[in-house]
């Protein structure tokens, strides 16, 4: 028996990793890691919630997410090539095209 | 007594390899740490119940979304980031108001929520259940979810193919 809430804490923690992540990481392919890992995190309360309520739409919705998560690495990561082949750089400094 | 171990354990080796994910400099160390991750939480989806979502889990995200990150490190022979200087500010506010945050959300939540306690198998979440509700109730945005899947496809393929139709022509 575990209670509900440590879920919740697990799941903000990985939240906050993900988040952490996204404004320290200088790697483009970091960066996006640190986005799978924020939508991992929103997936646990997902389940979570869904065991709490007894409702198994939360299970079905965690599908959805994981399916767009796949969608968006595979599109992401292609973006990420098109990227290296035009600047020959991975780090996100020197991607600056469209600062002011 | 057994699941609250278990939880602990592999909520501990989560919380390890989040952190690993953010230390290492190198993205390759990253991605594995990343794995570790996606392999414990399986491991709590089965403490909740969810064993589709944790089936899945193993698949689609520590399988399949994983190498295809890894597949692109090494096809783009990725080196270490280099450290770039971070603001002052954010390191003066930033860590202490991420601290009371985090320490007042967490105490909210076991205040509020602690007598609840989920044990493993409470609910039916095997497949057979899940897969009646997804082309029963939720017919229509799993249709509309292999249309996205199917426009990704495409735009991957666009965007990763080389501007130069004629591949041979042009190396690198």
């Amino acid at each position: 028996m575990v209670p509900i809430s440590y879920y919740l804490v697990l799941s903000g923690i990985l939240f906050a990793c993900g988040v952490t992540g996204f404004l320290i990481k200088r790697n483009i392919i970091s960066i996006f890691m640190s986005i799978e890992l924020m939508l991992n995190g929103v997936n646990l309360s997902f389940v979570a919630f869904a065991a709490q309520w007894h409702a198994l739409s939360g299970q079905v919705f965690v599908f959805f997410v994981m399916v767009v998560a796949a969608a968006e690495a595979a599109v992401g990561l292609a973006i990420i090539i098109a990227v290296y082949r035009t600047r020959e750089t991975l780090n996100i400094d020197q991607v600056d095209l469209l600062k002011l | 007594m057994t699941h609250l171990i278990i939880f602990l354990f592999f909520g501990a080796l989560c919380v390890a390899g989040a952190v690993n994910l953010l230390v290492q400099r190198h993205p390759i160390n990253s991605a594995l740490s990343l794995v570790v991750v996606m392999g414990s939480l399986a491991v709590e989806y089965l403490l909740l119940g969810a064993e589709f979502v944790a089936a899945v889990q193993v698949i689609v995200y520590a399988g399949a979304i994983m190498v295809l990150f890894v597949f692109v490190i090494m096809l783009l022979n990725a080196g270490e980031e280099e450290r770039s200087k971070g603001s002052r500010v954010a390191l003066l506010f930033g860590i202490p108001g991420m601290l009371i945050g985090s320490v007042l959300v967490g105490w909210v939540l076991i205040e509020r929520t602690g007598s609840q306690t989920v044990a493993a198998g409470a609910l039916p979440g095997a497949p057979r259940t899940i897969g009646w509700l997804l082309f029963h109730n939720f017919l229509l945005p799993f249709e509309v979810t292999s249309i996205l899947v199917l426009i990704a496809i495409m735009g991957a393929v666009v965007l990763a193919t080389h501007p130069d139709t004629d591949a041979g022509k042009k190396e690198s």
